[in-house]
């Protein structure tokens, strides 16, 4: 049995009043691939910070190689042999790869000497990346890359990576995992951040799992099944969501006709000739990796950039192409942004006055175009806060200080209030406690089942499959068809996002 | 000293900031009186309380304070949006030539109407003036801090070339003015020092308080400026906000030049204005960006002008420290306003202790 | 022959208060801040600068003057952007109308007294080469260095280079006395070079010109450099206009470079693909590390 090469031992961290690690120890061996699970807010995040030292602990000790150590910052850290993969990366775009790369490595600065190193050990380990290619234009598979060669070129002898996977298709992933086992086969530890479970359970050979800040299981994924994993994270079972009615497909609310719209900006996508139907009374998913045009598609159907012609989208069979969103909005159309804080809500702002901001020019009761009226703004909140049990500190907080959950339930209630003919919504739990997902999940289910046509934009596979009537996936700006859920697996899926459509799609735009 | 991110704004720090940054600014002033060898609280008295002790000089705050808080009233607005428009006093100077034109130009048409038309004309000539910074930003995205300053120079050389020009009073003995205006030229007295102009300031911020308050306009702004992609999805446009907002601001500032050259000035004259614009940028932040707040925020900024020709005559301190005192109570106020979104780490906080 | 080097002579010195200035506020910008009161930083360089010519006797003196006063005004933006997180924005336009005024009492009892110029070596001013000198040192330092490379890391992405441990603030602060002491050597380089003497507000408006090259160079000192050689430019060919007398207006002709000013933004800003690439993506945004 050889000595564990990290050592976490009863750390504590306080922020203010929160204690986000509550004696918190992990060990972890050379040459393993260790899980680290937990919920959104477990505290996950913030050990993992203090490993790499971007952040100090409150109290406890780490050692390192037996030895006690303080890593005082980043770069203490990563002269010990540490490094880290960041969920939302650490990259530049303006930069160039290597530039990139040069940032997080000691000694002279010579870009072109380091670019051959990039290039070499990038083949070594099947990890292409160009050195001279601006960060901005690369996609995430791309970014990912260049974060783990980043970490790769320090000889790393732990490396930790938060929710690598949640950006890449799955065949992105498998293709990850084999770095990773590799790594790990040559005697590199591997700190492992996930909540795919299923992921979990076929690369790691230790999990430690965390909830609310404290550690309440250390065992070996393999030998667990996904579900006993989630009840030890929820710590209670997960409510499945109940569907009251079969899906009935109605007429057909909302329509895209090869929509297509050019890039906004130096890093967006163009969308290219996008065509969808979503009917009365189900539910229509569209599934993709993050970055591949969908707020670009959410803001063409929700009207924030209005369209070259009317007729590439209907709206009840209505032309409604150039009208803008509140047009679209009287219209009984409803969205849900994929960004709460500063898009769907306003941080700074009350809830009541963010009531205002998406129904002042549906609800004449809360703006007549001129005036506003608080009172019923207020009267409209506290209708919202009780239908869908939004908790808060007080009657009327400003959105900023709601939990993620919470805000989410409001946003999207605001527009469930409104008992709205279609919804559009994009990544409707994203960054959201399962107990807020599964009750977000269920009043989707509830509201197409009373004849609404509801479009999600998700990330998240698993709740595709949980909720959507038929799937269609989105990559580099192109739809597929959309297909009845029960006709596609995941690998299925995962070749869409990938893009094996996309040629079709060439074709099509040949044809018209 | 580490400063923490607050959950939530502070309603108290919001009232109190300003106040803080007074007294830090009134400390501030007393050093530098002390530097130059006067007594510091004999320094105070004449620059701040004495001009409230008589009726002339309070009217004669009243009367400086009109286009303070004119102006910084709308530029409130506007920094609400973050539009930065700090071109003003370009603005008053444009309003000031366009409402000049009137007497210019008809010397002898004198009815109500003449003085009606100068506001408006004042109004609008700030209006156009500002619009050219505006039209750069949404057509061209050319940043209208820099516009707008830039602005500000062409048309003070402007008013330079026409009242020695074209302009000039050909009775004037070769002095660069026009002629000087009388009668409906004039803004009407209420008292023997308070013009109209005073009412309409105040009426105008109280105006664009209940705007920013209570109206859709308001909303608009307010949202603008906190977070623009959610004044998107809200459905407002943003050229359209940045329109609005110099429009209002320049309108304003064009209104104070014709309510200055029909009043206080009388005439057009290369320079009409002792850095009111730039001055009412002050106004506008010590008013907490609210219209209401820049009436208070404006009779200060008034009695530092004041305070400052007092000092020249009574303790022979040269009058430029006026503006030393207003820059100085500027950054208190930005640095003060840092306590209301944020707090000093390890000091307990008010809302914890209730909690 | 002679004319023309004369000409190429006037245009320097107009030229040369305008790239120190703007050189500076580059590697402010390129760190991710605006500080807009160059002109404040500039015109008391200018002051200090001669005011310590004066006091001494020797124009050299005057020098370091000038600088530090510069730096003294932008550690106070920094100061209250960086520690006390205000708005740069606003902070900027305190700094300047805080310059402005505290020149002007520093500066009373300077109004009027003879200036001493700064004397040439081997014919030429020479803060003209050194100014040369500095766009190549800013240059290499951006683009050839590490610190350089970090720069432009924090400008770019100030959560990023967080995250890697560089200390973003530290790096900012640094950024913003660099872009002080410019603008006050370039504010110096005008009480003593430019018109040997302390008038009040001298800049008139220089350093809002130094802040439009900024932009207009996209943010490389290379093109800086061009740029601030065709301001000086407009601003002598006024001169030379008004000098032929052919009966523009003189207003007019004292309105181009503010015009041109205008001009050139307009130009430059509406060429989205050309500032995109170089443009700060953190400018002027507050940057709060988590605990």
């Amino acid at each position: 049995m050889t000595a564990p090469l990290l050592e976490v031992q009863d750390i504590v961290k306080v922020f203010g009043t929160l204690k986000a690690n509550d004696n918190v120890s992990l060990a972890i061996m050379p040459g393993e691939i260790h899980a680290f699970l937990g919920e959104n807010g477990a505290g996950k995040s913030t050990l993992v910070k203090m490993i790499y030292g971007a952040l100090q602990p409150t109290s406890g000790t780490m050692r390192w190689n037996g030895q006690v150590v303080k890593i005082q910052n980043p770069a203490e850290a990563r002269a010990l042999g540490i490094g880290m993969v960041f969920q939302h990366f650490s990259l530049f775009d303006a930069l160039t790869a290597a530039e990139n790369i040069a940032l997080a490595l000691p000694g002279a600065h010579d870009i072109s000497a380091l670019s051959k190193r990039i290039t070499s050990v990038s083949k070594d380990y099947g990890l292409p990346v160009v050195p001279h290619a601006a960060v901005g234009d690369l996609s995430v598979g791309e970014r990912q890359r260049i974060e783990i060669l980043r970490c790769l070129l320090q000889n790393p002898k732990l490396l930790i990576m938060d929710e690598p996977t949640s950006v890449l298709t799955p065949q992105e992933a498998e293709q990850l995992f084999i770095v990773l086992r590799r790594l790990a086969a040559e005697g590199c530890a591997v700190l492992y951040i996930s909540h795919r479970l299923e992921e979990v359970m076929s690369l790691c050979s230790a999990a430690t799992i965390l909830r609310h800040g404290k550690v309440v299981a250390r065992l070996d994924p393999r030998r667990e099944t996904a579900v006993s994993l989630a009840r030890m994270m929820v710590g209670a079972e997960v409510a499945q969501v109940k569907s009251t009615a079969p899906a009935t497909r109605g007429a057909e609310r909302l329509v895209l006709q090869n929509l297509s719209l050019a890039a906004d900006g130096a890093f967006a996508v163009a969308l290219k000739n996008i065509s969808l139907s979503v009917a009365g009374g189900e539910i229509v998913a569209i599934a993709g990796v993050a970055g591949n045009g969908q707020g670009e598609l959410f803001d063409a159907m929700s009207g924030e950039r209005s369209l070259q012609d009317d007729r590439l989208l209907l709206v009840d069979g209505k032309a409604v192409g150039k009208s803008g969103i509140n047009a679209r909005r009287k219209l009984g159309m409803a969205f849900v942004a994929e960004e709460r804080l500063g898009h769907g809500a306003v941080p700074e702002l009350c809830l009541s006055a963010n009531m205002v901001l998406t129904r002042h020019a549906s609800d004449r009761g809360i703006a007549n175009g001129i005036m506003i009226h608080m009172d019923q703004a207020e009267i409209a909140k506290e209708r919202i806060v009780k239908n869908h049990d939004v908790r808060k500190g007080r009657a009327d907080p400003e959105a900023r200080s709601l939990s993620g959950g919470n805000l989410q339930k409001f946003v999207i209630g605001r527009e469930l209030d409104r008992n709205p003919g279609i919804l559009i919504v994009n990544q409707p739990t994203w960054g959201v406690d399962a107990g807020a997902a599964a009750a977000i999940r269920q009043a989707l289910v509830d509201l197409s089942r009373q004849g609404s046509a509801v479009l999600v934009i998700s990330q998240d596979l698993d709740e595709i499959f949980e909720i959507a009537d038929r799937i269609a996936v989105i990559s580099r700006g192109q739809l597929s068809d959309a297909q009845p859920a029960g006709t596609l697996t995941r690998e299925a899926i995962g070749l869409l996002m990938a893009g094996s459509h996309e040629m079709k799609s060439g074709e099509n735009n040949h044809a018209a | 000293m580490r400063l923490e991110k607050r959950a939530e704004r502070s309603a108290a720090m919001a009232l109190a900031s300003p106040v803080i940054a007074l007294g830090l600014t009134v400390i501030t002033a007393a050093i530098i009186f002390a530097l130059r060898g006067i007594s510091p609280l004999n320094g105070l008295y004449v620059y701040f309380i004495e001009p409230l002790t008589a009726l002339w000089s309070v009217e004669q705050l009243l009367v400086k304070a009109t286009p303070l808080v004119l102006i910084g009233a709308g530029l409130a607005v506007a920094y609400r949006a973050n539009v930065w428009n700090i071109g003003a006093e370009g603005q008053l100077t444009a309003g000031a030539i366009m409402a000049g034109m009137i007497p210019v130009m008809l010397p002898n048409w004198q009815s109500p109407l003449t003085l009606i038309l100068m506001l408006l004309l004042g109004s609008i000539g700030g209006m156009l003036w500002g619009s050219i910074s505006a039209f750069l930003k949404n057509r061209f995205n050319a940043n209208e801090i820099l516009t707008s300053l830039m602005l500000v120079y062409v048309v003070q050389l402007l008013l330079d070339w026409l009242v020695r020009g074209p302009w000039r009073d050909p009775k004037g003995f070769n002095f660069p003015k026009s002629i000087t205006f009388t009668d409906w030229q004039l803004l009407p007295y209420i008292t023997s020092g308070i013009h109209l102009g005073v009412i309409i300031a105040l009426v105008m911020a109280l105006v664009l308080g209940f705007v920013m308050t209570r109206t859709l306009k308001g909303f608009e702004i307010t949202v603008a400026g906190l977070s623009p992609r959610a004044a998107r999805f809200s459905g407002f446009s943003k050229q359209g906000t940045v329109m609005f907002c110099f429009l209002l601001s320049g309108g304003l500032a064009g209104l104070a030049g014709a309510i200055e050259i029909s009043s206080v000035v009388g005439q057009l004259q290369p320079q009409i204005s002792p850095g009111y614009g730039f001055a009412a940028i002050i106004v506008a932040f010590l008013g907490r960006l609210n219209p209401v707040g820049a009436i208070l925020a404006g009779l200060l900024l008034a009695l530092s002008y004041i305070g400052g020709e007092a000092v020249q005559t009574a303790l022979q301190v040269p009058e430029k420290i006026t503006r030393v005192i207003q820059g100085v109570l500027l950054f208190y106020v930005l640095a003060c306003d840092t306590l209301i979104a944020y707090r000093i780490a390890g000091l307990p906080s008010a809302t914890e202790k209730r909690a | 022959m002679e004319l023309l080097f004369t000409l190429l002579t006037i245009i320097m010195t107009a030229a040369t208060p305008l790239l120190l200035a703007a050189l500076g506020e580059t590697v402010t910008e390129r760190s991710g801040v605006l500080n807009l009161g160059v002109e404040g930083m500039m015109v008391m360089g200018a002051v200090a600068g001669f005011a310590g010519a004066y006091l001494t006797g020797n124009p050299w003196v005057g020098i370091p003057f000038a600088i530090l006063a510069g730096m003294s005004m932008s550690l106070l933006f920094a100061f209250l952007t960086m520690t006390l997180l205000a708005n740069q924005v606003a902070t900027g336009l305190a700094l300047t109308l805080l310059g402005l005024g505290l020149s002007a009492l520093i500066g009373e009892r300077l109004v009027g007294q003879p200036g001493i110029k700064l004397p040439q070596l081997f014919g030429i001013d020479p803060l003209i080469p050194i100014s040369f000198l500095l766009t190549g040192f800013v240059s290499w330092l951006l683009f050839r260095t590490k610190a350089g490379l970090i720069v432009r890391a924090v400008g770019n992405n100030h959560a990023s280079a967080h995250a890697l441990g560089y200390s973003v603030i530290l790096v900012r602060y640094l950024c913003i006395l660099f872009g002080g002491a410019c603008a006050g050597l370039a504010g110096g380089y005008l009480s003593l070079v430019y018109t040997p003497q302390w008038v009040e507000n001298m800049t008139a408006g220089r350093g809002w010109i130094a802040l439009a090259l900024v932009v207009f160079a996209s943010w490389l000192p290379l093109r800086v450099l061009a740029g601030a050689y065709l301001f000086g430019t407009i601003s002598i060919l006024s001169f030379v206009l008004q000098a032929m007398g052919l009966g523009i207006p003189s207003q007019l002709l004292s309105s181009l470079p503010y015009l041109g000013t205008i001009f050139a933004l307009v130009v430059i800003s509406g060429n989205k693909a050309l500032t995109r690439r170089n443009t700060p993506a953190s400018l002027g945004q507050p940057f709060v590390p988590d605990h």
